[in-house]
């Protein structure tokens, strides 16, 4: 579950030769990507799962936060049922199941992409400066990532969510930053090998400075790699958002996601409410997939030597 | 040889102080004391109990003895919570736990996950190919937390082959699923990886030489090919060995298995700084150790980094 | 009978895009002793055609036809069958020394292999052997160098390493694959010189595939032109310069560099064809100066025209020629 190192560094290789002309690319990697069986089958996930995040709700016929009296505590009539609307089942006490995967999916993908998004600038950002400037600069930063990179961030992140209170906020940020680490060493070393080209020796040669040229420069040449690295970075995110909340750390009452949910399934399960366990599971699952086709699918669009 | 080992040790030993430096810190910052949430305590009283941990003291103090006792004596000081125990003991007692069940995921998940990439990549396209390519793309979407519920829901629950938690060190029943569990996601990867870096190694020019030589095949993998293509794997095991450090906490909690993740989560759910910055820094420095012995093999394999 | 006789050769690679034509009937001879020069542009086939002499295609490609050694059939034999030869009887030098040695052996592992495998020789024997044919190609202080990773050599040096370790079995055929093109100008020449001196001392015959005339010139009794995939022209190589027949040796013979006055360097105008799906016609008509009709269609035969000499053209050879 760890974003395959070798084949971003190829990748960005590939996105940044010198004789790839910047439309044909993406042009190029467009066809083959809708070639790609896999990756439409991602893309047709995401969009189910995104669809039912945001509009679950209009079919759902009963609000997340509400109680069933009628099947609080009854396992068996909490089973999923087209009758009393529960499509679902309900829970343990007596809500709806399909509104709460509705929210838990609506929360798990925000914090995916948030998270994702967090990591992505704050690592393009520091790689980039790092790597344009060089030099001590650049020693000193990536043997901070070095360091950082060596620290179980779970166990950090757990310490800093118990000290300043397990808000939602807290979670997208301290998701976000644990994960920049991988980001910043790739952009970095993409950075190493653009400077060096004969248009940016330029752009310095006449008195750019140096922001100026990492913004127009350096960064629309590492777009592929970015993109590629957020997709594939999303699932990870919502991994470890689920990982948290399983161990009830994460996302509190009365919200809820898709890995409290499955917490609360698992924990359930051997009262044969199964149900409880499977729906979330189901949207967990498809939305990993999803996620890991359409990036696997960009990035070999992207870098098509793998085949 | 030397010089580079002793260069890596120049890396980790700032990476363990910092570490330690940081979590000091974090839990110094942290609003109000360790104590505060004890409602209701006389001003008296807590100042008493600060000057007991040592919390009345300036803070480059604190963090020097704190750091002196835990380099120089193991000694992670007193629990807040348990007014009898000290962290160690905490440690002591779940720890060999941890340990058993972790290496043993750890080398299963390698030995596994390396015999099904490298067959996979020699018989490419065949049925096992398409297996192992197919079992490691779903066991990707099947963390520990998913694992854990599904082999409880199988094995104990329906088959009831295998007890539901607990441990014993003396009957491997209870090892099974906790073994499965934390090892399945990191198998997927691994023979993900090793598979393609192997297909890529395959492609490679030096094995054209080596076929051009007449060695069978098995000497042109064995002796050829394996090396290069385990250098991928090998510096995943780093990351995948925090991963799974950190999954020990989900098998603790879900398995009851007594490991050292337990007390982390109950310390965290009770605002047990001392104790959590003890696991912290316990399985921070393992990581630290690990990342070595990992570097140095990669050295070893690979004469280019060796000097 | 020629020692090794290769006739209508195909290769072909399933590829995404479709099915590429390679090597598109392909037919020569090579004796006992000669040297024989394969030249043509970058995907012109000849380093494919190489590789299917001893099966070592990419995964994705196919030989058909005929290859004869030594009075046996050896295209597309099993491995093992194929394993004997290799190294053995017919060696091989690669194009890029940096990637075609394994940068995780010692240079002494590497060789000692080679003679263990086919001469079952002890290591220790195996090793001093090693260094004795790395003597021979000129590598100083051979008894302690011969320890070194291939990272620990110079280009140059890699490449002496990559023909001492093909010459190790004293193979009957040499086949060298762009042996000099990723050295420097003067180190071209003395790897040239140096298998030349070998060729003559071990009198093995030798395939030399280049895309420069020039060292063809200076090593081989006699030469194929090969453009897309087929043969254009085939000679002894003093007339093939002397008057090239083919209007694609002639264009290679008038891009290449010369000393003497005013003579210009004038290039092949166009790009190497797209070897995607089966050829139609020549190869090379959209390029040639001397196109005709017939040409985009009809594939032109390979005609012997005088003592060993042959030529795959539709217009006469006084009217290219001239």
């Amino acid at each position: 579950m760890v974003i395959d190192q070798t084949k971003m560094a190829s990748l960005a290789k590939a996105t940044s030769r010198e004789d790839v002309v910047g439309r044909s690319l993406w042009a190029d990697a467009r066809r083959r990507f809708f070639r790609n069986r896999a990756a439409l089958l991602g893309l047709g996930l995401l969009i189910f799962v995104v669809a039912f995040a945001l509009f679950g709700n209009l079919i759902a016929a009963w609000n997340n936060s509400d109680i069933d009296y009628n099947v609080m505590g009854d396992a068996a009539a909490s089973a999923p049922s087209i009758a009393d609307g529960h499509y679902f089942g309900a829970d343990t006490l007596g809500r709806d199941l399909f509104a709460r995967t509705v929210q838990g999916t609506q929360i798990s993908l925000l914090v995916g992409v948030i998270g994702s998004l967090i990591a992505v600038i704050v690592g393009t950002v520091y790689g980039a400066v790092s790597g344009y400037f060089g030099g001590r600069i650049d020693g000193f930063m990536m043997r901070l990532v070095d360091i950082l990179l060596a620290i179980p961030y779970m166990f950090v992140l757990i310490l800093l969510l118990v000290i300043y209170g397990r808000s939602i906020g807290m979670l997208f940020v301290g998701v976000g930053l644990i994960s920049w680490l991988e980001m910043s060493r790739i952009v970095r070393g993409q950075t190493l090998t653009l400077k060096n080209r004969e248009y940016v020796e330029a752009a310095r040669a006449i008195g750019v400075p140096a922001l100026t040229i990492i913004r127009r420069h350096i960064l629309p040449n590492l777009v592929g790699v970015v993109v590629v690295f957020a997709t594939l970075l999303v699932p990870l995110m919502i991994l470890t958002e689920s990982f948290i909340s399983f161990l009830g750390l994460g996302v509190q009452e009365p919200q809820t996601s898709l890995g409290a949910l499955i917490s609360e399934g698992a924990g359930t399960m051997s009262y044969g409410t199964l149900w409880q366990l499977a729906f979330p599971l189901f949207f967990f699952i498809i939305t990993l997939f999803g996620f890991y086709f359409v990036g696997d699918g960009l990035r070999d669009a992207l870098d098509p030597k793998e085949r | 040889m030397i010089v580079y080992i002793l260069k890596r040790l120049a890396t980790a030993i700032p990476t363990l102080l910092a570490l330690v430096i940081a979590s000091y810190l974090l839990m110094h910052i942290a609003p109000g004391s360790p104590f505060s949430s004890e409602r209701g305590i006389p001003p008296e009283v807590l100042a008493n109990l600060n000057a007991k941990y040592g919390l009345d003291q300036p803070l480059w103090k604190q963090i020097t003895t704190y750091l002196w006792n835990v380099a120089v004596h193991f000694d992670f000081g007193p629990s807040f919570v348990y007014k009898d125990r000290s962290v160690n003991d905490i440690i002591a007692q779940g720890f060999p736990v941890t340990l058993t069940y972790g290496a043993l995921s750890f080398i299963a998940a390698v030995l596994v996950g390396v015999t099904l990439g490298v067959t996979a990549a020699i018989k490419r396209n065949s049925w096992l190919d398409y297996l192992a390519v197919g079992v490691s793309i779903g066991a990707q979407v099947l963390p520990n937390f998913v694992m854990a519920p599904i082999l409880m829901l199988v094995f104990t629950l329906t088959l009831h082959w295998l007890p539901g938690g607990g441990w014993s060190f003396s009957d491997p029943r209870f090892w099974i699923m906790p073994v499965i569990a934390l090892s399945t996601s990191y198998m997927a990867s691994i023979a993900r990886i090793t598979r393609s870096s192997m297909l890529e190694v395959l492609g490679s020019n030096h094995i054209r030489t080596a076929r051009a030589k007449g060695l069978p095949n098995r000497k042109i993998i064995i002796r050829h090919a394996l090396k290069p293509a385990l250098l991928p794997v090998i510096s995943y095991l780093g990351p995948a060995f925090v991963s799974m450090i950190t999954g020990s906490v989900i098998i603790d909690v879900y398995f009851t298995t007594g490991g050292i993740g337990k007390s982390f989560v109950d310390s965290a759910l009770n605002r047990d700084y001392a104790v959590m910055m003890g696991v912290t820094i316990l399985l921070g420095t393992l990581t630290i150790l690990f990342n070595l012995v990992v570097d140095i093999i990669y050295g070893w394999i690979d004469p280019k980094i060796r000097y | 009978m020629a020692l090794l006789d290769v006739k209508d050769l195909n290769v072909r690679f399933a590829t995404q895009e479709g099915e590429v034509h390679a090597v598109n009937g392909v037919s020569f001879a090579l004796e006992k002793g000669e040297a024989l020069g394969i030249v043509g542009e970058s995907g012109s086939g000849k380093s494919q055609l190489a590789f299917s002499i001893l099966g070592l295609l990419a995964a994705n490609g196919r030989a058909s036809g005929s290859i004869t050694f030594d009075g046996g059939e050896i295209l597309n034999l099993p491995e093992a069958q194929l394993n004997k030869i290799r190294a053995d009887r017919i060696a091989m030098v690669f194009q890029d020394p940096m990637t075609a040695l394994n940068p995780y052996m010692r240079i002494s592992d590497q060789m000692a292999e080679t003679l263990i495998q086919h001469k079952g020789v002890s290591k220790r024997d195996a090793v001093a052997q090693a260094v004795e044919m790395l003597d021979a190609v000129k590598i100083p202080d051979a008894k302690n160098r011969v320890r070194l990773f291939p990272h620990e050599f110079s280009g140059g040096m890699r490449q002496r390493v990559m023909i001492a370790m093909a010459l190790l079995c004293k193979p009957d055929v040499l086949i060298a694959d762009e042996p000099t093109t990723a050295l420097d100008v003067t180190v071209q020449a003395q790897i040239m010189d140096l298998l030349g001196e070998l060729r003559r001392d071990l009198g093995m015959a030798t395939v030399l595939i280049t895309h420069d005339l020039g060292v063809v010139a200076g090593f081989c009794e006699r030469a194929i032109v090969m453009y897309g995939g087929q043969v254009m022209e085939q000679s002894e190589i003093d007339p093939l310069f002397a008057q090239p027949t083919h209007p694609y040796t002639k264009g290679l013979l008038a891009a290449l560099p010369r000393l003497d006055a005013d003579s210009t360097m004038i290039p092949i105008r166009g790009n190497p064809p797209n070897m995607t799906g089966a050829p139609t016609g020549c190869p090379f008509c959209p390029r040639c100066d001397f196109v005709e009709d017939i040409c985009a269609t009809h594939m032109p035969p390979l005609i012997s025209f005088a003592e060993g000499r042959a030529r795959a053209c539709h217009r006469v050879i006084e009217e290219v020629a001239a």
